[in-house]
């Protein structure tokens, strides 16, 4: 293998890393947050993802809807979903056992895979980008995937746009405070119980974008929420709970990771991220950016 | 009382912790006699808390030592310096909630005779173990809450049960944590009553912010303020101290 | 005096055994008895009650809540299972081997996995027991991979008892392991050790300020669940001759959360009255509409956990006052 062969690898399993990043940090971003905030520990999370894949994947299959639109409608559809959701059922179960949470929570994956497949039938979605981002983007060096820069660009924006309304807006610092400590913004006059519902619900439709955009990387398919759950936990769990850019850092070390180890050591991908992930945690339990 | 151990019961010597940039413990020398009845106090946030995690060893400290009878405990966890005499309370009740009084109790003596690793045999069939338990809860005229389960009980006799746990490991120093803390005023007296029976030769340090309680428990105060030992003395020196006044923000009419 | 008396002899005596405890072995006998054709059945329902009491020692009593208790559940089987396909077909070793493997597995992953908590500490079980499925999905010559391990050739017991497709041999196989394991559940439960698993379970923090060794407790027990749901798995593929991914799946550490839930956590009897209700119920529902199953069940764990938390037992006690 020549140097330029190796550097050519180096930036294709980067590429594709960074795509892969970042669609697992905008499913993920959501449940760190909500669960920072109210330690809910919302295992259905993955549903919404998954959600937001089957809305854009029907859009454009089965109705022709413009691909920007039906990114659009997925996350307003199942933010409101997850309104509906959260002040049903969630909400009885705030500061209450972790185990009904949990359960509860797996109860809901259950009938989200039987729902979905008596919608939608039990194959996977096939994900068709819109035509005017299939082929490649050539940026004289090298071509890329144009749906996957696609991809990319967008949750650099969507990202950039998070970390800045989190940082300069009253929502932003209010959702800030929330999660550093709920007693305390409660006592300074924040409605948290609103506050949550606003938060669970951007979270949500989050997850619902970036299970459409992630479409052809994680399968749409009605296990998506079971077989998908290890990683977005791990991305929590490793980021820290809470933190917003701690996940980032995580999706980032296991995008890149999951893609290298597909291309360079194909199977032993997975188990390698278990065992480090397990290693990182035993260094620091509460995550690399948790709090003590 | 012996005289073959002469030194406090409990010592800190130079003792600090910070978290980044907030010094919550600044090089703090305190000391705890045998059978005292000594009170921390000071205003929010000055780090009275923080001071009792580093004791019990909840927290690490950045510097500094922590003695118990003149022994080093520094390094040890927390289930090291209970065997080595040391109990505490929480501020937030901290009880088995579901379980009964009598459970509550019973869990720490069992911890305390070295019961507890038994993985055979009934529990029941350690009787000294319950009898104790109750004993004790009798002493302190809670039989009659004895199987019920302590989340159904009053506040005031939750804490009271909660003195009673930390009082059955057979301490040297106990650490109270607000004992009196958001219990009904109807019920303050009985927490205050069963502080001023405590046994005369356990040491006992109260951590407070009720005035009334610490004038009439304490034979000595500790006042501190953000991390730091402002001033140490009997309760009349402190209240007519113009440091410790000031630090309080306009007088308190009890002191 | 005597008030007091009363009071302590009646804690002392918590552990003695009730006249409803035989309920669940005369009933299992009488199932013997009266469904001579689905004696198959009723010993994967008493195998299942095994992997599901062994869950409510950790979960129930000692307050760790796992979703990977599957990774010793299939190491149990996949253990005993290579064991029958490659020449060892004796069923007692079987079973211990399966045991210990679970246990090893137990203790090592517990070590790591128990110094957390909460969501973190699940997500541990989790990784743990997707590592293990991935691994027996790649060492598809020892396991059989996707398709299952195949060949597994189970010698009768003490080479008398001989599993046959009527099950009796395999029923009264499980009765008897059940029965045992119960038995030293039931003594763990009602010891001093036992009793310090719900102290730690109740609030751990105060167990820390009592003094007790909070992380050691946790890996005994934990260990020892370990060891129970490994001979569940063994007993499993002993008897049906089959041990396939399924048994490492997050499918299966859900399920046995939701068997327990429906009969209720921490009571010892939980196990007893949810597995078989579920098994039951989803043989008869299986024959309708096997997809379908999945959303009732999701549906009936989330108003179980709405309205009768607590499950059966839950709500039996609720009537009692």
């Amino acid at each position: 293998m020549t140097a330029a062969d190796i550097l050519s690898a180096a930036v294709s399993i980067g590429f594709h890393g960074l795509a892969f990043a970042m669609v697992l940090y905008l499913i993920s971003v959501g449940l760190s947050v909500t669960m920072g905030m109210m330690g809910f520990v919302n295992l259905a999370h993955g549903v919404f993802a998954m959600l937001g894949g089957y809305i854009v994947t029907s859009l454009i299959n089965r109705h022709g809807v413009p691909f920007g639109l039906a990114l659009v409608s997925a996350a307003i559809l199942t933010a409101l979903g997850s309104i509906v959701i959260e002040r049903l059922l969630y909400r009885r179960l705030y500061g209450g056992d972790e185990l009904d949470q949990v359960l509860l929570t797996v109860g809901l994956i259950f009938m989200s895979v039987a729902a979905v497949t008596y919608v939608w039938g039990p194959t996977p979605q096939p994900m068709h980008p819109p035509r005017w981002l299939a082929g490649e983007v050539d940026l004289g060096f090298r071509s890329f995937p144009a749906f996957r820069s696609f991809l990319i660009l967008c949750g650099a924006a969507l990202v950039t746009a998070l970390w800045l309304g989190l940082e300069r807006t009253r929502f932003g610092v209010r959702i800030r405070a929330a999660v550093d400590n709920l007693r305390m913004a409660q006592s300074i006059g924040i409605n948290t119980s609103r506050l949550f519902t606003m938060t669970f619900a951007l979270g949500s439709g989050l997850a619902g974008l970036g299970g459409g955009l992630g479409a052809d990387l994680l399968a749409i398919s009605p296990s998506y929420a079971l077989d998908n759950l290890v990683y977005f936990l791990i991305v929590v769990a490793v980021g820290g709970l809470g933190s917003i850019r701690g996940p980032f850092v995580a999706a980032l070390l296991i995008g890149v990771a999951d893609t290298g180890f597909k291309y360079l050591l194909p199977g032993l991908g997975a188990f390698i991220i278990y065992l480090l992930t397990m290693a990182i945690l035993l260094w620091r339990p509460r995550g690399l950016f948790g709090r003590a | 009382m012996s005289e073959a151990a002469n030194g406090p019961a409990l010592e800190t010597r130079g003792l600090c912790k910070s978290f980044g940039a907030l010094q919550v413990a600044n090089s703090i020398d305190f000391a705890l006699e045998r059978g005292a009845r000594h009170a921390l106090i000071g205003p929010n946030g000055a780090g009275k808390t923080s001071f009792v995690n580093l004791v019990t060893g909840a927290l690490t400290p950045s510097a500094g030592q922590v003695l118990i009878d003149g022994a080093e405990v520094t390094g040890l966890p927390q289930s090291e310096r209970v065997k080595r005499g040391l109990a505490r309370t929480f501020q937030v009740t901290a009880l088995f909630r579901r379980l009964t009084a009598l459970e509550n109790v019973t869990l720490a003596i069992a911890e305390r005779e070295g019961v507890a690793d038994d993985l055979f045999w009934p529990s029941g069939r350690h009787r000294r173990v319950i009898e104790e338990a109750y004993a004790l809860l009798e002493s302190l005229d809670l039989a009659d809450d004895a199987l019920r389960p302590v989340n159904t009980l009053a506040y005031g006799r939750q804490r009271v049960i909660e003195i009673a746990v930390a009082l059955s490991l057979a301490p040297k120093v106990l650490l109270l944590d607000e004992p009196a803390a958001g219990v009904p005023s109807s019920e303050t007296e009985l927490v205050a009553g069963v502080v001023e029976r405590l046994p005369p030769d356990i040491a006992v340090l109260i951590i407070d912010h009720d005035m009334d309680l610490v004038f009439r428990l304490a034979q000595r105060i500790t006042v501190l303020v953000q991390g730091s030992v402002l001033v140490e003395g009997p309760p009349e020196a402190i209240a007519r101290d113009p440091e410790v006044r000031r630090v309080y923000l306009g007088e308190r009419a009890s002191a | 005096m005597s008030a007091g008396n009363g009071a302590t002899l009646a804690f002392a005596r918590r552990h003695r055994l009730h006249p409803f405890e035989a309920l669940p072995w005369i009933a299992a006998i009488a199932a013997f008895l009266l469904f001579p054709s689905y004696l198959p059945l009723g010993a994967q329902i008493l195998a299942t009650i095994l992997f599901a009491l062994s869950a409510d020692l950790v979960l129930g009593y000692a307050g760790i809540v796992t979703l990977g208790h599957a990774a010793f559940f299939g190491t149990g089987a996949y253990t005993a299972g290579i064991l029958a396909a490659n020449g060892w077909g004796e069923p007692i070793s079987g079973l211990f081997a399966g045991a210990l493997a679970a246990a090893v597995i137990g203790v090592v992953s517990g070590f790591i996995v128990l110094r957390t908590s909460g969501l973190t500490l699940l997500m541990q079980t989790l990784v743990v027991a997707t590592l293990l499925h991935e691994a027996a999905n790649r060492a598809s010559s020892i396991t059989g991979g996707d398709d299952g391990l195949q060949g597994m050739q189970v010698w009768p017991i003490f080479g008398v008892f001989r599993f046959d497709l009527f099950g009796r041999a395999a029923y009264i196989y499980c009765f008897v392991v059940l029965f045992l394991c119960w038995w030293l559940a039931r003594r763990i439960v009602h010891s001093p050790f036992g009793r310090s698993l719900t102290g730690i379970r109740e609030n751990v923090l105060r167990m820390h300020a009592i003094g007790a060794p909070v992380m050691r407790r946790r890996l005994v027990i934990y260990t020892i669940s370990a060891a129970f749901a490994g001979l569940a798995g063994a007993l499993i593929a002993q008897t049906t001759a089959f041990v396939g991914l399924g048994f490492l799946s997050l499918d299966r550490s859900g399920t046995v959360l939701i068997m327990l839930i429906i009969g209720g956590v921490g009571r010892l009897y939980g196990a007893f009255i949810g597995v078989p209700l579920y098994m039951i119920a989803q043989d008869r529902f299986s024959e309708v509409a096997p997809v379908y199953w999945y959303f009732w069940i999701g549906l009936l764990m989330v108003l179980v956990v709405v309205f009768a938390r607590g499950g059966i037992f839950g709500l039996v006690d609720r009537l009692r006052r």
